[in-house]
């Protein structure tokens, strides 16, 4: 916001972020973002204590399934890119965020009505989380892979792989930390996602969508929905070409709603749980949306001697 | 008067194994009655011959032995992990010790030939416990990070298609870890974990660390309702897999499932068509095709079609069908009288659907439960058979132009856990493993199995691992 000048400055209108593009939702419905208060919505509009800061699309169970379609889409190349690859663009992640760090700082601090500094802190931690995320594509098969040892003529390997479509509900409090450090596990390992945005504080979520564009992301690999946590997750939870869900901004009683109809397919679910951001993320967040394959191969024989020569 | 190579008569001796007439529960280290009156009987599939009466635990006997295993728990996980270690270790030898005796044990309550329990199922049991016996002292080194913690009580439940080894699969890497377990065997096959318990006996294994309640799927509602128990390890039906994800939503409880599949395996124009006939056979009818991970598609490349099936038939012709204990039989009993009637009717299914049905000229004998080997061609991806898993000796055989059609083909199924490849090109076999959505991909082989290999599905077959490092995650806190 910047009153204080004499020019009227413009406002941007936040959009959501499906399959590369920046569409509206396609229910044409929005609901009022205001600073740090809890309230949001039209139910609870009068509750507000913070100042209008944007209207934010409010996304429709259509908007759901689009989004899967795009990160259904976006999962064969994603998941079969290599791994330097993925690491590079998590890296290049980092790097668009970096400039764009005021723009982050200050929709932090009017979401989470943070200071300036503590604001600053959390998107820096964001932005090294990325990092932290960028370095363990190429890493985290040979960490949880490996030839076993098999009692036969035979050679096999097990290697992890991506679960594949993966419904992420961010964290409710933490707009961005929170957000960067439930989405960058989820990718790093070759998994695409849907996002729902923290539901009061959408708008770093929103904007991240304009770094992702523009960081080598394939489309459809990050697509970030804004709205009503639960009326987005309820047909994620249930839709069966979803694979895995992470319910980290779902209060107990929808956690267990979901779980439920997740069930249906029967879903890698990651419950909620403490997140303690300030900690090493360690894997589990990786290994919660990873497959274990293991491929067998005969050893063949080289002749009555062992050898052939 | 027997023809010239046919073969004699040459049964395995049932007197190596001594079933009581009736079985109590195996709870707090002894064998005990349940409070209530309601008992079952376990018959020979291949007799329909009475082995033993059981009890149908209720949920009182249940809450009995998780309470149990709960009191157990303290002093087991305590126990410095070498300890532990021994118990196992001495558990993999007399069950080395006494293979033959359970090998004719499993022939009998399940149905399946000697010659599987006793070169394969009961090999790979005490291998097993061997196998993770090695992990209880060495838990730091796993990946988990230092001093992993056990989740405290394991509820556990397993099928009938391989009931002993499936019970190692759950009891070793869970004792290894440090939680005690209350396994429920499945109600046609109880035998073995029964005589497991005396197994438990004989290695001093402290009473409550391991204990066994038997009785049907209401035995198995209460053991993963229980509010006591931290943990559930399922082995069966993609459906009944579904039912217990819902009803641990919203709880602490950590699940692991291993459930149904509809395995392809993909047989290209240039595999050595006899290796890949051995394959095809061993991938659907080892078990009488009762594997969840049987290859029960066969997605065979369109120019080498007929040479396959001519090859096929020819090969399902000499297979041997009839009594298991007998050593030559390669073909048993179905499990059940229920299981039977599933296949016939998945299989009429089939032939109403217009899938061409083949089954091997085979005489079946007049009691017990028997299905021949039968294949179906015609097949399209929408038929039933090209779908459900049917869990018995049925083969469905769709073809394929390329590699991409095959792997389209292979991963359009809800499930994902196995599939094999047979080509002759290398670099063929890893870009197309590569491809596949399914846990356990054998090339050139099917069906192998290891201690060390992870197993586990993708997709509708469940989730979390078996074997290997992989497996101790499943009763970690992690």
């Amino acid at each position: 916001m910047s009153e204080r000048n004499d020019r009227l400055s413009v406002f941007k209108t936040y959009k959501l972020y499906v399959g590369g593009k920046f569409p509206r939702s396609e229910s044409g419905r929005v609901y009022e973002v205001t600073t740090r208060t809890s309230a949001a919505g039209t139910a609870s509009r009068d509750k507000g204590k913070g100042s209008w800061l944007a209207n934010a699309p409010l996304s429709s169970r259509k908007d759901a399934r689009d989004a899967v379609v795009a990160a259904r889409k976006a999962f064969g190349g994603w998941s079969g890119a290599t791994a330097y690859n993925r690491g590079q663009i998590l890296y290049r992640i980092a790097e668009m965020l970096e400039g764009r760090r005021e723009q982050f700082v200050r929709e932090v601090a009017d979401a989470e009505g943070l200071s300036k500094s503590k604001a600053a802190a959390q998107v820096d931690a964001a932005i090294d989380r990325w990092v932290w995320y960028a370095g363990w594509t190429d890493k985290i098969a040979q960490v949880l892979g490996g030839a076993n040892p098999v009692a036969g003529p035979y050679f096999n390997l097990s290697t992890p792989e991506p679960t594949g479509v993966v419904a992420v509900l961010a964290p409710q409090e933490s707009s961005f930390l929170g957000l960067v450090s439930v989405i960058a596990p989820v990718i790093a390992t070759g998994n695409t996602a849907v996002v729902i945005a923290s539901e009061n504080s959408p708008l770093p979520a929103l904007s991240l969508g304009e770094v992702l564009a523009t960081s080598d992301l394939p489309g459809g690999v990050v697509n970030i929905l804004s709205g009503r946590t639960g009326e987005i997750a309820a047909p994620l939870a249930a839709h069966l070409d979803v694979n895995g869900i992470d319910l980290a901004g779902a209060d107990a009683a929808l956690a267990k709603e979901l779980e439920i109809a997740a069930a249906e397919n029967l879903k890698r679910v990651l419950r909620p749980g403490p997140l303690d951001l300030a900690a090493d993320p360690g894997t589990h967040r990786m290994t919660a949306f990873l497959e274990t394959k293991t491929v067998w191969h005969p050893t063949g024989a080289l002749g009555t001697s062992g050898s052939s020569y | 008067m027997t023809k010239p190579f046919d073969y004699a008569p040459a049964p395995e001796s049932r007197g190596l194994v001594d079933i009581a007439p009736s079985y109590g529960l195996f709870i707090d280290g002894e064998f005990v009655e349940s409070t209530g009156e309601e008992r079952n009987k376990t018959v020979s599939p291949s007799t329909e011959e009475v082995l033993a009466e059981y009890v149908q635990a209720n949920a009182e006997d249940v809450d009995r032995a998780v309470k149990a295993a709960r009191k157990a728990f303290e002093k087991w996980s305590a126990l410095p992990g070498a300890e532990r270690a021994k118990y196992l270790f001495r558990i993999a030898r007399i069950i080395q010790e006494r293979s033959r005796e359970l090998a004719v044990l499993e022939t009998l309550d399940n149905g399946k030939p000697i010659k599987e329990t006793r070169d394969a199922d009961l090999p790979l049991v005490a291998a097993h416990f061997f196998y993770y016996a090695g992990w209880a002292d060495k838990l730091d080194h796993a990946g988990y990070g230092a001093s992993p913690r056990p989740l405290g009580v394991a509820g556990q439940i397993i099928p009938w298609n391989f009931p002993l080894l499936m019970l190692a699969w759950k009891i070793a890497p869970a004792l290894a870890t440090g939680n005690t377990v209350v396994l429920k065997p499945a109600e046609t096959t109880p035998l073995s974990a029964l005589f497991f318990a005396d197994i438990c006996r004989q290695a001093g294994l402290p009473k409550g660390v391991v204990n066994i309640v038997t009785g049907d799927g209401r035995t198995g509602t209460a053991l993963v309702q229980h509010p006591g128990i931290n943990k559930v390890a399922f082995t069966g039906s993609t459906g009944v897999g579904r039912a217990i994800a819902r009803e641990l939503a919203g709880t602490d409880k950590k699940l692991t499932l291993e459930l149904g599949g509809k395995g392809a395996n993909i047989v290209f124009d240039d595999a050595p068509i006899d290796q890949a006939v051995e394959g095809i056979v061993n991938g659907i009818f080892f078990n009488q095709g009762q594997v969840c991970c049987a290859g029960s598609r066969l997605l065979v490349q369109e120019s080498v079609q007929e040479e396959v099936l001519d090859s096929l038939k020819r090969r399902l012709s000499t297979l041997r069908l009839g009594d298991p204990l007998d050593k030559n039989t390669d073909i048993g009993a179905i499990n059940s009288a229920e299981q039977l009637a599933r296949i016939t009717a998945l299989v009429e299914t089939g032939e109403a659907e217009g899938a061409e049905r083949w089954s091997a000229p085979c005489e079946l004998p007049s009691s017990g439960y028997w299905f021949a080997p039968t294949l179906f061609t015609n097949v399209t991806q929408a038929h039933t058979v090209a779908r459900d898993e049917i869990f018995g000796p049925v083969l469905s055989v769709l073809t394929f132009r390329t590699p991409d059609e095959a792997v389209a083909k292979a991963n359009n199924s809800q499930y994902g856990l196995s599939a094999g490849i047979w080509t002759e090109k290398g670099s063929r076999i890893l870009a197309v493993a590569s491809k596949l959505r399914a846990g356990v991909v054998w090339a050139n082989t099917f069906n192998k199995f290891d201690p060390t290999s992870p197993f586990g599905g993708y997709k509708e077959s469940g989730f979390g691992r078996e074997g290997g490092r992989h497996g101790l995650e499943a009763y970690l806190d992690v």
